[in-house]
């Protein structure tokens, strides 16, 4: 199954809901470009919902980051919601679990912007 | 499977797509081992990330080179080879991704989960050419599940999907 990405605003927060696989390739680029295609848009606070994220590789580990680096960079917050069990020990090995704001319930979530 | 020596070969040209092949290789034969789900789960994603290293870095995703995958089941251990017909890579070379100032590279990690997910790594240059990726499961593991793991039993959520 290959990545989906569909955007909604919740308040003043841009939910993105990821599904399927975050590789290498094509999924990492949608990312990416659907990331700074909302910071184009002058979308700062950005939620990414990965609870139905099936896989995700080292590849889209870097995507995380590169979109967390991206929105911080030009003054925003990038924040987690919902990782499965996998995305949460991935985050936990490479030591990203930290610098990560994460969260597992959106109204929380989207208030704490 | 006859776990005594038996041998299970894929080989894929390097396109990116191709490494679910390899995916579903390494979980046939992680199931048929009965490791555990979170230890299949290890093994699929070391595979995972040594054959994308391979069609990536290694073969360039020029598809007329391809990637040799070679599952080998002894008594004791499952033995994982991935060759690709690159130049070579020295794995004492790659930076550590866990130091502070490596935290937010966007690459780098995936060696260092083949390692952590792995009992043994090494890397060569066969004859031939090419470089080897040699990684190893202890058949052990599967009553010592959770090694070198992710610590969230806790959780009621499955590590499968």
């Amino acid at each position: 199954m290959s990545m989906k990405a569909t955007v909604r605003q919740v308040d003043s927060v841009t939910v993105v809901d990821v599904s399927g696989r975050i590789t290498l390739g094509e999924a990492c680029k949608e990312l990416r470009e659907l990331i700074r295609g909302e910071l184009g848009k002058g979308h700062k606070s950005i939620l990414l919902n990965l609870a139905d994220v099936t896989y995700i590789d080292s590849s889209g580990i870097g995507e995380l980051v590169s979109a967390f680096t991206a929105v911080s960079s030009q003054g925003g917050k990038l924040k987690l919601l919902k990782l499965t069990k996998k995305v949460h020990d991935l985050l936990q090995i490479t030591k990203l679990y930290t610098v990560f704001d994460i969260h597992d319930d959106e109204a929380g979530a989207v208030s704490s912007f | 499977m006859n776990h005594e020596a038996s041998i299970v070969e894929v080989i894929l040209e390097s396109k990116l797509e191709n490494v679910e092949q390899a995916e579903e290789a390494a979980r046939g034969v992680s199931a048929k081992l009965k490791f555990d789900e979170e230890a299949q789960f290890q093994i699929e994603m070391a595979v995972h990330e040594a054959v994308i290293n391979a069609i990536h870095h290694g073969n360039k995703e020029d598809p007329s080179k391809k990637v040799y995958i070679k599952f080998l089941v002894s008594e004791d251990r499952l033995e994982i080879h991935v060759r690709d017909e690159g130049v070579g890579f020295d794995p004492s070379t790659l930076p550590d991704p866990l130091a502070r100032e490596n935290l937010l590279n966007i690459s780098g990690r995936g060696i260092f989960l083949v390692r952590k997910f792995m009992d043994e790594f090494r890397v060569e240059n066969p004859p031939g050419g090419g470089t080897e990726v040699i990684m190893v499961k202890h058949l052990g593991s599967r009553i010592q599940s959770n090694q070198g793991g992710t610590g969230r039993e806790h959780e009621g959520d499955s590590a499968s999907g």
